[in-house]
Parts: structure tokens; C-alpha cells; sequence
């Protein structure tokens, strides 16, 4: 079974690569070129795909962030973002993938609840963010936070790691709901 | 002018919503503008319509005139005509010949009075080389019904031609014939499916090869031109409910279960094609929506075999 693992290849000089992985190609694309335009001093390099497992015959970089993009209007788009995440080695998630909710904005059309992506956040321990993909405002607020995450699990940020940064944003989440 | 004439004038006039008199009355081009100016277009609509036909008396309208405002008010309202289209073939072998579009009409209107001495043919060119053909059919013995025409409207580039529905299906054949002598079979320009292609070489997509794949199962299903407007599809179910899970409740009834699922969109099947490339659903989609165009029918019953 092919299994993405965060350290399985040689890391590319001043080189960050993210992977996107969602069912709606545009708003992948519409994020990528949103986090391109970012002025950044490490190279970026963008991977799209629909779902996991990638193609295996292909020569591809170092995935230093994994990031899962579920739109709540969709059921499909979940499903798709569960199933892929059999694909992930269990190292990845020790703060190098994180959750992409889109669609919260529009009440009305979400079919499915926000407690479910939270729960699955939760699951996974990793971090979640919300964000209206659809509006360019929103989505190049989150896409300098995604390229932030990205240079840090990188390594390109010296004295943060993707580690420290998992537990600076879990510190942050309400005590009571944390699991020991 | 006769009364029956201008009884039909009347009633074509009436149609007309009053938001769109003006322009109508415009396009059509019979009454000046200084008969117009004459006009109270702020009266009721009933006293303005016979003041306008009143206008087309003196004028002396003919029967010619009347059919032409026809054509116009039902191109405004086109979409209310439920239009049948048919395709012309080209025998193999056969050169392309240069169509003409006097020549077109003149020939049309002597193949269909050869066989029927009352009828009324009118012709308006409109948009993108086409031309509206209004028919109003007689009898032998009786004049042209003006208040049951039918239309035809030929795209000359291509060989392609549309009817609003014929309530005498007799007359088919004799359209038909009329198209058989004018074949210019010009193909329609293709309409290139245009993949995003991302000129930045930093982004990388992964699953480049089911993208191509879900454009080329859509592209089967769903063909390369534009598809025909429907606004909603209706599917009644009268099957058993299937479940995942073990033991549940609904599974284990024994009658079927009921249910209606309507979908509606300002353009349901161009909504339905976008569907897999967007990556809302699976290409390819349930056969129970993509046979819309080839079944003709946008309500269904589905029980259980």
C-alpha cells in the first residue's frame, strides 16, 4: 500500500512543497495561486490531487505539509478527505498535515455539520482551519498563514519546528476538550 | 382591410406585454413615428390597441404585415414555444453548395405552394445567418389559419433546423422536402473543451491523468456543444430502502418506500455536465441522469425490478 511518509526522501535546498488534497480542483487551484503570490524566501512548490494514494511511478519532492480540504457543502468532499487519510503515514501527523474547511460561510448549503470536520480534526490531532475558499479575501489571509506552516515545516524557520508549532496551536484550543 | 384581418391584428397586438409594446411596435417598422407620436401609450392597453390597429387600417396593413408582426412578437417569446429540431445529412458524395439566401426563399415559397394553394409564408432574418419562417396552413378550400402558424427556423451555416410544434404532422413531410433542396451541410464550429492550464510550473497537479479521464467521460456522455435548457428533472421512487447497516429498521420493510427528488436549475443539464470536471461527483455520472437528452423525458418512475 502506498503510503506518504514525511521523511522518506532527501529534502530540496531552500525547497517547500505542500500538498493540497480535495475534491474541487478549482478552489485547490484558486489557493495554490493565492499562496504563489506570497513574497516568500523559500522556494514553494505546489502539489494538487484530488485523493490519496498519488501516482506512484512519479518523481516528486520532499511533501513537507499535507493539507486536506473539505468543502461542508459537499458530503463527497469528506468522504474523499477520509478516505484519503489511510494514505498518510501516522509520523505525517505530528504537525505536518492539516484540515482546510471551506463553505462555512454559507449556512444553507452545508450538509455537514461543523462538529463533524472538528471531530475529525480532533481524531487526527491535527490543526483545523476555517475559511470561505470562494472569497479572494479570505483565502489570501489563508494562504499566508498556509505558507507560514509551510516554511516552518519546512525547517526553514530557525528554532520552530513543525512539532513546536502543533503544540503552540493545541495550547491554544479549550483545556477541557483536550485529551491527555 | 377586413374584418378578419384585422381582427387578427388585434388579437397578435394584445399579446404583446405593455413593457414590451414599444419596442415590438419598433422592430416591426409598419407604423411611422409619426403615426406613433399620435398615439396615448399610457391609456389601458384595450383602448391603446385599438387605437394602434385603427393606425394599421389606415395604413392599409395586409395579411403580409399582420404575419410579420407575428414573427416578431414570437421571437421576444421563443422560449414559450416548445421547438423540435432536426438534423439534415448529406449523401456522401455530394458537393457543398453556396447557399443563397434569396434564392432559398423564392424556392421555398413555390415548393409549398405547388402543393397547397393557401397558405401564408413570411420570412424574417435574424441573428447568426438564421431565418424564421412563419407558415400559416389552409386547405384546399379554406384560407390560411393565421392563429395556428407554424415555425421554422433555419440556421443557413449549419444543418441544423427548428420547428414549433406542428399540430397538422401532414404537413412534415412537405417541410422536409423543402430542406432536402436546399442541403448545405456547413459544419458547426467545434467548440474546444478547454482545459485550465496552469502556465506556473511551481503548481503540480498529481491526478493529471483522472482529470483527463473524467473530461473524456463527460465529454461521451455529455457531447461538445452546448447542452438544450431544462430547468428540473423529477425522479419517483417506489423502490426498497437499502441500507449499509445491519438490522435497520427501514431495511427490513417489506413495501416500498416512497420518495420524490426534484432537481431544478436555470440550466439543469449544462449544471449536471459541470458536475464530475468540478469534482462534486464520480465520473461517471448515473445513467438515470445523463439519458435526459436521449430519452426525451425529465420525469421518471423508478421501482424496483
Amino acid at each position: 500500500m502506498s503510503v506518504l511518509r514525511p521523511l522518506d526522501k532527501q529534502p530540496g535546498l531552500n525547497t517547500a512543497t505542500i500538498l493540497l488534497v480535495g475534491t474541487e480542483d478549482a478552489l485547490l487551484q484558486q489557493l495554490a495561486d493565492s499562496m504563489l503570490k506570497e513574497d516568500c524566501a523559500s522556494e514553494l512548490k505546489v502539489h494538487l490531487a484530488r485523493s490519496l494514494p498519488l501516482p506512484s511511478n512519479v518523481n516528486r519532492p520532499r511533501i513537507d505539509l499535507i493539507v486536506f480540504v473539505v468543502n461542508l457543502h459537499s458530503k463527497y468532499s469528506l468522504r474523499n478527505v477520509e478516505e484519503s487519510l489511510h494514505h498518510v503515514d501516522a509520523t505525517f501527523f505530528l504537525g505536518k498535515v492539516g484540515f482546510l474547511i471551506t463553505g462555512a460561510g454559507r449556512e444553507g448549503h452545508c450538509s455537514i455539520h461543523w462538529n463533524t470536520v472538528v471531530r475529525l480534526a480532533r481524531t487526527y490531532r491535527s490543526p483545523l482551519l476555517f475559511c470561505d475558499l470562494e472569497v479572494e479575501g479570505f483565502r489570501a489571509t489563508v494562504a499566508q498563514r498556509l505558507v507560514r506552516m509551510l516554511q516552518i515545516c519546512a525547517g526553514h524557520v530557525p528554532g520552530v519546528s513543525a512539532l513546536n508549532l502543533l503544540s503552540l496551536l493545541r495550547s491554544s484550543e479549550n483545556p477541557a476538550l483536550e485529551d491527555v | 382591410m377586413d374584418e378578419t384581418l384585422a381582427e387578427f391584428i388585434k388579437r397578435t397586438i394584445l399579446k404583446i406585454p405593455m413593457t414590451e409594446m414599444m419596442t415590438v411596435l419598433k422592430a416591426w417598422d409598419f407604423l411611422s413615428e409619426k403615426q406613433l407620436q399620435t398615439v396615448n401609450f399610457r391609456q389601458r392597453k384595450e383602448p391603446l390597441v385599438h387605437d394602434l390597429v385603427l393606425l394599421c387600417e389606415e395604413k392599409r396593413a395586409s395579411v403580409h404585415d399582420a404575419a410579420l408582426l407575428d414573427i416578431i412578437y414570437t421571437q421576444f417569446h421563443r422560449h414559450q414555444k416548445v421547438w423540435d429540431v432536426f438534423q439534415m445529412s448529406k449523401e456522401p458524395g455530394e458537393d457543398i453548395d453556396l447557399f443563397d439566401m434569396e434564392q432559398f426563399k423564392s424556392s421555398f415559397v413555390k415548393i409549398l405552394r405547388r402543393a397547397l394553394k393557401n397558405v401564408t409564408v413570411s420570412f424574417r432574418d435574424a441573428e447568426e445567418n438564421s431565418v424564421w419562417i412563419r407558415i400559416a396552413w389552409g386547405t384546399q378550400y379554406r384560407k390560411p389559419n393565421q392563429y395556428k402558424p407554424v415555425y421554422v427556423v433555419y440556421y443557413s451555416q449549419t444543418p441544423y433546423v427548428f420547428t414549433s410544434c406542428c399540430q397538422l404532422k401532414s404537413n412534415i413531410p412537405l417541410l422536409g422536402q423543402n430542406f432536402e433542396t436546399h442541403n448545405t451541410a456547413m459544419p458547426l464550429q467545434e467548440r474546444t473543451l478547454e482545459l485550465d492550464i496552469h502556465m506556473d510550473s511551481r503548481i503540480i497537479h498529481e491526478n493529471r491523468i483522472e482529470k483527463e479521464r473524467v473530461q473524456r467521460v463527460t465529454q461521451e456522455a455529455f457531447g461538445n456543444y452546448p447542452q438544450p435548457r431544462l430547468e428540473f428533472a423529477q425522479y419517483k421512487l417506489e423502490t426498497k430502502f437499502k441500507s449499509d447497516f445491519n438490522g435497520d429498521i427501514l431495511a427490513e420493510r417489506k413495501e416500498p418506500l416512497r420518495c420524490l427528488i426534484k432537481f431544478s436549475s436555470p440550466h439543469l443539464l449544462e449544471a449536471l455536465k459541470a458536475l464530475a470536471p468540478a469534482g462534486i461527483a464520480d465520473a461517471p455520472l448515473s445513467p438515470l441522469l445523463t439519458c435526459i437528452p436521449n430519452k426525451g423525458m425529465n420525469y421518471f418512475k423508478i421501482r424496483d425490478k
